[in-house]
């Protein structure tokens, strides 16, 4: 196999709050070379065990050493998170040295763990605020190097490298896109301020930003309102929300690498929007109206030009998500008399009923290969996240009656989703769980955290 | 709970006494202009423990003159704190107005009759069992239908203004029946006169 020498360069990580807006940058990353991988693990698909010891600290001051050890449990996690890999826990290996080379590897010891590949690293200070990141992926087996990776950059970000080091293990060990370099949008009363107004002890709720694992955490809105059901542009610079900031709701689009505010549905008093829902080709917006005296699905380009009504029936609809090829949109409506999950072309042809139960909102459509819609159900006096696999017409169920779970969003690849439940405590935490049901990880823990949006 | 109130009254008899202190203060520089809506007399009636005889029905006289009584002289907050409008509640999923809410409604009716400069928003509130999503559309349904109720009674349309806020501020943290029939409600709130 080929010995590995690609070079990446990493520029940039900041995650400055800037008044209204949150400007997150990761910057240019240039691949100077490419290489043929070696893929660890056998032919017939059993998951391959990797250990992520500590990364060997090539100076001595703090910030290098902290680095060593951040960039391997944020990495640790973020292989786990996929579960293509079974992951040693890291306590089990904290006496096996770490490695300079592959000539000072102690392979009979990580034999002995059951290792199959060994994420080993180092990190050096290479000038002011800088460091440089060296890793690499070796098979155990074949006592070769797998993958190797060189990243120089800012050490004021650290989880960033380990991140980018492990979206490119999963691309080249399994072919998958990872999503750890992704953020969530959500919905937070974490910094227990209350609304300015005329009716007191109004919790403000206002929208916040973090890495995909709950880290990182910075605000987009800072209004002093109720600001809710944030969503990402597919191209990851807009988060769309629904914003009372005008006494009313109205569809707010934070340009979060421009600093600057948008109201492109131009609501007022008896104009009200919420529920805003960009279309995944970026050029569209879906919303919920009530501006001609009914709740109804319009739709709108993103500037707010071409407002068009999609629904119009006496009942509510709402809650609209858009199919991957941007020619539907799936909504909830209570034309039956309880909320149930629709589908109807973009053109307003071809509306189907969805599903038959006691209450379901929230359809989130999946992006591709996946071809289903996780939703809100509920199943006694709360809510479950179930998905109807449209190929199929099957409904599984992803939570089970702890607490109650709503507001699914699902992650860019397709296999996790984000959601709202209040199992434990009570108070509202953004959980994620693996498309089948396992791995269920919460994200959040300050105050109440809901209605989650995944970046693409 | 009156203590709290007695006392915030009496801060508030104290806290006008200053506003007139300091108006008085400044007659020494050129004539004041003191704004229409400094009410007056303004600090005895706070500290009034009984509050005084209903006002008289408002005159049919344009343009509206505010009746002389104890709402006249209290600002918004003071109003809303303690309201004479009274939130018309909802049953389970429902944005109708039963006869007890609509006997609710027409009391409200008559107060803002009363007092024709004001205008009001009327709040769709939910329960927390629904999605806040749906929820959204509901509470906006029930202010609605309120405000439809309303202009029905005759009232000026464009005197009463909605907002949903869906699931999100409810009035009784609580998580059972009597903390749920509390939430589901048109609150009116009193937003400018």
């Amino acid at each position: 196999m080929t010995k590995i020498s690609r070079r990446v360069f990493v520029t940039a990580f900041t995650g400055v709050v800037v008044a209204a807006v949150v400007m997150t940058a990761f910057g240019s990353v240039s691949l100077q070379q490419d290489e043929v991988s070696l893929i660890i693990g056998d032919s017939i698909g059993a998951q391959p065990s990797f250990a992520v010891p500590d990364c060997l600290a090539l100076t001595r001051d703090t910030a290098t050493t902290d680095a060593a050890t951040v960039i391997a449990e944020v990495l640790w996690n973020d292989l786990d998170f996929e579960g293509e890999f079974r992951l040693i826990p890291r306590d089990v290996y904290g006496t096996i040295p770490s490695a300079r080379s592959i000539i000072d590897l102690p392979f009979d010891r990580w034999q002995e763990l059951g290792a199959d590949g060994v994420v080993s690293c180092t990190v050096a200070a290479v000038g002011d605020g800088q460091i440089e990141v060296s890793a690499r992926l070796f098979s155990v087996r074949s006592l070769e190097s797998a993958f190797g990776v060189v990243y120089t950059g800012s050490n004021r970000n650290l989880r960033a490298y380990a991140h980018q080091l492990a979206d490119e293990i999963h691309r080249t060990q399994r072919g998958l896109q990872g999503v750890a370099r992704t953020r969530l949008a959500f919905v937070s009363d974490r910094d227990s301020q209350t609304v300015l107004g005329l009716v007191e002890n109004r919790p403000v709720k206002e929208i916040y930003l973090a890495d995909y694992d709950g880290a990182n955490v910075g605000r987009v809105t800072a209004n002093r309102g109720l600001n809710t059901n944030p969503a990402w542009s597919s191209d990851g610079r807009s988060i769309a929300y629904t914003s009372w900031l005008s006494g009313f709701p109205d569809v707010s689009i934070s340009h979060i690498f421009e600093g600057r505010l948008s109201n492109p549905m131009s609501g007022n008093s008896r104009e009200q929007n919420f529920l805003p829902a960009f279309s995944p080709d970026g050029r569209m917006i879906a919303f919920n109206s009530s501006r001609d005296a009914n709740n109804d699905i319009y739709v709108a380009n993103v500037d707010g030009s071409g407002l068009r009504r999609l629904t119009n029936n006496p009942a509510i609809d709402t809650s609209p998500t858009w199919s991957p090829n941007s020619q539907q949109i799936a909504f909830t409506s209570d034309r039956t008399g309880t909320p149930q999950i629709y589908v109807i072309g973009v053109d307003g042809t071809g509306l189907r009923r969805l599903t038959y139960e006691t209450y379901c909102d929230r359809p989130t459509w999946s992006p591709p290969p996946f071809n289903e819609i996780a939703y809100s159900s509920r199943t006694g006096p709360g809510h479950d996240i179930k998905v109807l696999d449209l190929a199929t017409n099957e409904i599984r169920q992803l939570t089970f009656g702890l607490g109650t779970n709503e507001s699914p969003a699902y992650s860019p690849n397709g296999r996790h989703v984000a959601f709202m439940s209040t199992r434990g405590s009570g108070l509202k935490q953004i959980y994620t769980i693996r498309r089948d049901g396992n791995g269920l990880r919460r994200i959040t823990s300050s105050g109440n955290n809901e209605m989650p949006s995944w970046s693409r | 709970m009156s203590g709290t109130r007695g006392s915030r009254r009496n801060w508030l008899g104290i806290a006008w006494v200053m506003v007139l202190l300091i108006l008085g203060g400044c007659s020494d520089n050129p004539p004041p202009v003191v704004p229409d809506s400094v009410p007056s007399p303004p600090a005895e009636e706070f500290s009034e423990a009984a509050p005084p005889p209903p006002p008289p029905i408002a005159p049919r006289v344009s343009p509206p003159v505010v009746p002389e009584d104890e709402f006249a002289s209290r600002s918004l907050e003071e109003l809303n704190r303690d309201s004479p409008l009274d939130p018309a509640y909802f049953s389970l999923d429902s944005s109708r107005l039963d006869a007890s809410a609509q006997r609710v409604v027409e009391a409200n009716a008559e107060v803002l009759r009363r007092y024709p400069n004001w205008i009001v928003t009327i709040e769709g509130h939910c329960d927390e069992r629904g999605t806040p999503e749906y929820n959204l559309a509901l509470g906006e349904r029930r202010a609605l239908a309120t405000r439809q109720y309303l202009v029905e009674l005759g009232l000026d349309p464009t005197r009463v203004r909605t907002v949903s806020y869906g699931k999100e501020f409810p009035f009784d943290p609580g998580h059972d029946d009597r903390a749920w029939a509390e939430n589901r409600r048109a609150h009116f709130v009193i937003t400018d006169r």
